[in-house]
């Protein structure tokens, strides 16, 4: 029997990731590096104490954690497959520094996350 | 043991061929762009853990020209992965039946769209409103 595959694990976070970014990924981009820089919103949106409260509690925490750990797993998955496309060989090392700098990613979002407080 | 000399076809350019595998390709194009906001976000989420000064370094690193220009690069990538996200939703998802009727390519791709315009008007006024 031939060992089973570990890429539906992938694949999930994968499409978790391209529907959260193709659902708000827009919104995103413009709020925090075009409206909030330029001053385009009624207050800012982007201050210190908003943020820090708006990350303190639990719904923005795990909010804030899906968007990044999210887009990283997303990319991840799509830079692996298409650098098969590419023609570049797709072993162990492409994989490690693929899927290896979502998983940082997701680690060092949760710390910093986690830093923050409850 | 003698040489061998398989033939190994060349992959340069083979997506620059036909207009399909362009598309496929700027779709796949866009996971570098979805990477790199996912760093600037998490550089923000850093800096807020480490407090008040070190937030708003990062504040005005958004706020250069060249961050803001790049911002706008990646306002147009985001939109194209929103529209090609939902135009190969039909083909990833598995079959939707409503009615014993099955839901059509475009009905998918229009209600993705639409829902993609609602959450993110929802998530700005929510945002607006909190502020």
């Amino acid at each position: 029997m031939r060992p089973r595959s570990n890429q539906p694990v992938f694949w999930l976070l994968f499409g978790a990731g391209g529907m959260l970014s193709a659902l708000v990924g827009v919104a995103l981009v413009f709020m925090t590096g075009i409206a909030a820089p330029l001053g385009l919103e009624p207050r800012a949106v982007m201050s210190y104490g908003d943020l820090h409260a708006f990350t303190r509690n639990w719904a923005g925490k795990a909010f804030v954690f899906a968007v990044i750990s999210l887009f990283a797993w997303h990319g991840a998955h799509r830079i692996y497959h298409t650098l098969h496309d590419l023609g570049v060989p797709t072993g162990f090392a492409a994989k490690l520094a693929c899927y290896g700098t979502a998983l940082l990613v997701t680690i060092i979002a949760a710390e910093a996350l986690l830093k923050i407080g409850f | 043991m003698a040489m061998r000399h398989t033939y190994v076809r060349s992959m340069d350019g083979w997506w620059r061929r036909d207009p399909y595998f362009l598309r496929y390709m700027a779709r796949e194009a866009t996971s570098v762009f979805v990477v790199t906001y996912a760093m600037i976000l998490l550089a923000g989420v850093i800096r807020l853990s480490h407090g008040e000064a070190e937030f708003a370094a990062w504040l005005d690193g958004l706020a250069s020209p060249w961050s803001v220009a790049f911002h706008v690069l990646l306002l147009a990538v985001f939109a194209y992965h929103t529209w090609s996200w939902f135009r190969i939703l039909p083909k990833t998802m598995p079959p939707v039946t409503l009615g014993g009727k099955r839901l059509g390519a475009g009905a998918i791709t229009g209600l993705g769209i639409a829902a993609a315009a609602i959450a993110s008007v929802g998530l700005f006024a929510l945002v607006v409103a909190l502020a």
